[in-house]
């Protein structure tokens, strides 16, 4: 099970948690099942069917490459992060 | 699935030093930058620039301009295409169309002094800036903000009235708030209330510019066929691309960008500022037009990085361990939203395991020029305040500063400020060598008549990212191998290049021949930013040399009539495994793939998850005159984890380049504003750099904790290590003079204010 740990300001949706257990293979299965127990939640993190631009999705210690593809193993940690830049 | 490597010490080009191979034609003037291009039939085109930095704009009159001899085009913010108000991936950072557009040229209103209103294209520049002076703009001035508390106060003008603000999740109208992000973990308000010391502090810092010395430029062309070609400075010729379409609403197949010599960069030549109108005037007058900007428009008109307001709170227990942080951060976004708050949130507490911790960010538009990327966006500012408000927790509460840095450090495991857990890090490392520096351990010594002497450490942090790179590799005749790479070159990374090859290929750095091309040569790269190329493009190296040797292989089974699976290969010999005694060199085997199969090459393509992040310490020394305030850089030592050095000069220099610049943001850059939102110190005579007269020799210790994510453990280093000298000098001058300071720049006239 995938550990969400959820944005500050997407916690409202989950009842003010921190942090959810979340069965999915792929991060976008995890984000639509997101949705399906706490409705509200996906708008923020999809658009047109990809993450939403300025966001990315750290699994375990990666900022994913993959979007909503990326697998997720078991007990992996998911965090929503400002996306990366750099100069 | 992220690949990880056992780190190597055995090599024979990584970790040397070759002359890079740059360094000819840098040295002789030979290099083409943009501002030697030329082409047939040129023209020059130059900006219609705003007196104000908050107005309406009434009327523009261009007839007078247009009717002089030698003008062949004239532009405005109706020329200008409408983009889409969409936020894009550029790969490393976003890019809103619309916002870009409208910072490029205003429509009806100007929000930064400086901001174009109009263009001209003509014969030459001197035609071109006079029929500009023709330009006859009617105004309506408006109240101007040019820092973030002004602009948050009930009554502030507001900057863009169509902007709709985030506020954690909600939206808000009527506002110069773009963006409100927390980050909030642990139980924050119970640990800061059983703490046995705590600290809460605020501090402020001014917009400082990159200070490149090549101004932006650009040449462009729009043809018959409607294909736009682009001769420019940036950092990133695929990201320029991406946005120059975008702006200008074509394809971006229709684009193809060749990115020149570039004189510096740190992050202020991601966005792109003249490439589209260049190729509108272009469009307009059928002739190639290329633009060179000026000083005074680039302070004014050109990404610096974020001023704003800090405020820090830490607590800890009785035995010196962190137990609780709070950071409130604002940042100046400048006319248009997309300041670096989310980077600040990852970095701030970065060096340090503390269990509960609160971020607060907010992006603030202000009437100034929209903020770019500078070296690490966003961690300088947020080091200085943590790194002094870490220093005064251990002063109140009397412990050794190392000691307390060592016994909070963060390691595998510690979860960032953000969230995200770390993998390998080597901050203990660096605390270490440190420690057992000459430095930290020699006597301060006694300052000379009239001076006070003080000592100062502190660390810094930078994620460092990946993303993608690709490279193309082809064997020459003679034995050497051409490089083609996507990565425009500002640190030396074209030597690096070569080397990450010769190494798989046996041969020296300069038998590879590294050239950067334009968008249509070499496949997608990300910019040169993030302190990614060496790691990522390096990368590509690496895989693409090794597919090479795969590829020769094939052609020594032809030459031997064996098969490839029983050829080794090691150091540049190729060597059947059933009759040792049968090799042929690399060089030997170039020379006869003609008759073997023809060209050899080879792509190397990655997209990388994560790249391994960098932390360093810094210490220095400085005396500072009682009778002037002016304080003197007497010692300085640069630590930081770099991995693998691939070219120890290099690495060393981007140690002692963001040492530099670092030095020069403590104690005198800054965007000395005026009310009506003008910039005073629009040059360099008074917008005052370090120079190498005002600085002593960086000392740089290498630590190498080789990345398990790089076949070569590379770990990006050249922007981590301009975090740590803005703390490490308020340190300094807090143990020199017994008071501490709380703003940037920390100027003669701030020391002798504190003085008295």
């Amino acid at each position: 099970m995938a550990q969400v740990f959820l944005p500050y300001a997407l916690r409202k949706y989950a009842g003010g948690v921190e942090q959810v257990g979340m069965l999915a293979d792929t991060l976008g299965e995890l984000i639509d099942k997101l949705e399906a127990a706490y409705p509200g939640m996906k708008r923020h993190l999809v658009v047109d069917g990809a993450l939403k631009p300025g966001l990315a999705a750290v699994v375990g210690h990666t900022a994913t490459r993959r979007g909503l593809l990326q697998k997720l193993e078991d007990d992996v940690e998911v965090h929503f992060i400002t996306a990366i830049s750099g100069g | 699935m992220v690949a990880t490597f056992e780190p190597k010490t055995d090599y024979k080009v990584i970790g040397t030093r070759p002359i890079r191979h740059d360094g000819y034609d840098k040295v002789t003037g030979r290099a083409i930058y943009g501002g030697d291009l030329t082409l047939p039939g040129l023209i020059w085109g130059v900006c219609v620039r705003s007196p104000h930095a908050h107005a309406n704009i009434k009327s523009i009159d261009t007839s007078a301009a247009e009717a002089m001899d030698g003008v062949l085009a004239v532009i405005t913010g109706a020329d200008m295409p409408e983009a889409l108000d969409k936020l894009v991936d550029l790969g490393e950072g976003n890019v809103n169309f619309k916002w870009a557009s409208n910072k490029l040229m205003a429509d009806d209103k100007v929000v930064y002094r400086g901001h174009p209103v109009a263009a001209v294209a003509a014969v030459d520049r001197y035609t071109a800036e006079e029929a500009a002076r023709k330009v006859v703009v009617e105004y309506e001035v408006l109240k101007a903000v040019t820092n973030v508390t002004d602009a948050l106060a009930p009554d502030a003008p507001i900057v863009l009235p169509d902007l709709v603000g985030d506020d954690l999740g909600e939206d808000v109208t009527n506002t110069n708030m773009a963006e409100h992000v927390r980050h909030e973990f642990g139980d924050v308000e119970g640990a800061m209330a059983s703490a046995a010391h705590t600290i809460e502090r605020e501090y402020n810092m001014q917009m400082v510019h990159q200070g490149y010395i090549e101004p932006h430029n650009a040449t462009a062309v729009w043809d018959e066929e409607d294909r736009i070609k682009i001769w420019t400075s940036t950092q990133g010729a695929f990201a320029a691309r991406t946005q120059i379409a975008g702006i200008l609403q074509v394809d971006v197949s229709k684009v193809k960008v060749t990115p020149l010599e570039i004189g510096g960069g740190f992050g202020g030549k991601i966005p792109v500022y003249f490439e589209p109108i260049a190729a509108i005037l272009s469009r307009k007058s059928r002739r190639p037009v290329k633009m060179v900007m000026e000083r005074v428009a680039i302070f004014e008109t050109t990404g610096p990085t974020p001023g704003g307001r800090m405020i820090i709170k830490l607590g800890a227990d009785s035995n010196g361990k962190l137990t609780a942080a709070t950071a409130d951060i604002w940042f100046e976004a400048g006319a248009n939203p997309g300041s670096v708050i989310g980077p600040a949130a990852m970095c701030v507490y970065a060096p340090y395991e503390i269990p509960n911790t609160r971020i607060d960010g907010w992006d603030v538009v202000v009437n100034k020029p929209k903020t770019a990327a500078y070296r690490a966006p966003g961690s300088p500012q947020v080091a200085f305040a943590m790194e002094s408000a870490v220093e005064e927790l251990c002063e109140e509460a009397g412990w050794d500063s190392m000691q307390f840095r060592i016994d909070n450090v963060s390691r595998e495991g510690t979860r960032r400020g953000d969230g995200v857990l770390f993998s390998k890090i080597g901050m203990e490392e660096v605390l270490e060598a440190a420690k057992n520096s000459d430095h930290w351990n020699a006597p301060l010594g006694d300052p000379p008549l009239g001076k006070k002497r003080g000592r100062g450490m502190a660390s810094g942090y930078w994620f460092n990212i990946g993303l993608k790179s690709s490279v193309n590799l082809a064997v020459n005749s003679d034995g050497t191998v051409t490089l083609v790479e996507g990565s425009p070159d500002i640190g030396g990374t074209r030597v690096a290049m070569a080397m990450h090859v010769a190494e798989v290929l046996g041969i020296g750095a300069h038998d590879v021949r590294p050239s950067v091309v334009d968008t249509e040569l070499v496949g997608y790269t990300d910019v040169t930013g993030g302190s990614r190329t060496t790691y990522a493009t390096g990368y590509a190296c690496w895989i693409a040399a090794n597919q090479l040797v795969d590829e020769l292989k094939k052609r020594v089974g032809i030459l031997w009539d064996i098969n490839e699976e029983d050829i080794d290969f090691s150091d540049g010999i190729f060597n059947s495994k059933a009759e040792s005694e049968k090799t042929i060199g690399f060089k030997e085997l170039a020379g006869k793939l003609a008759d073997l199969g023809g060209p050899a090459t080879s792509i190397g393509n990655v997209d990388l998850e994560s790249a391994g992040d960098g932390f360093g310490l810094h210490i220095v020394d400085i005396d500072i005159d009682t009778e002037t305030g002016k304080t003197d850089v007497v010692r300085f030592t640069a630590i930081q984890d770099v991995g693998t050095a691939i070219h120890p000069s290099y690495v060393e220099g981007q140690l002692q380049g963001g040492a530099v610049q670092g030095i020069g943001w403590a104690l005198n850059e800054e965007y000395y504003m005026e009310e009506d939102g003008s910039m005073a110190n629009s040059s360099f005579l008074d917008y005052r750099m370090p120079t190498s007269l005002d600085l002593p020799p960086i000392d740089t210790i290498l630590v190498e904790v080789p990345n398990p994510l790089h076949p070569y453990g590379v770990r990006g280093v050249g922007e981590t290590p301009i975090c740590p000298p803005i703390p490490a000098i308020a340190n300094a001058i807090a143990n020199a003079i017994g008071t501490r300071l709380y703003n940037t720049p920390m100027n003669a006239g701030s020391i002798m204010e504190a003085l008295s």
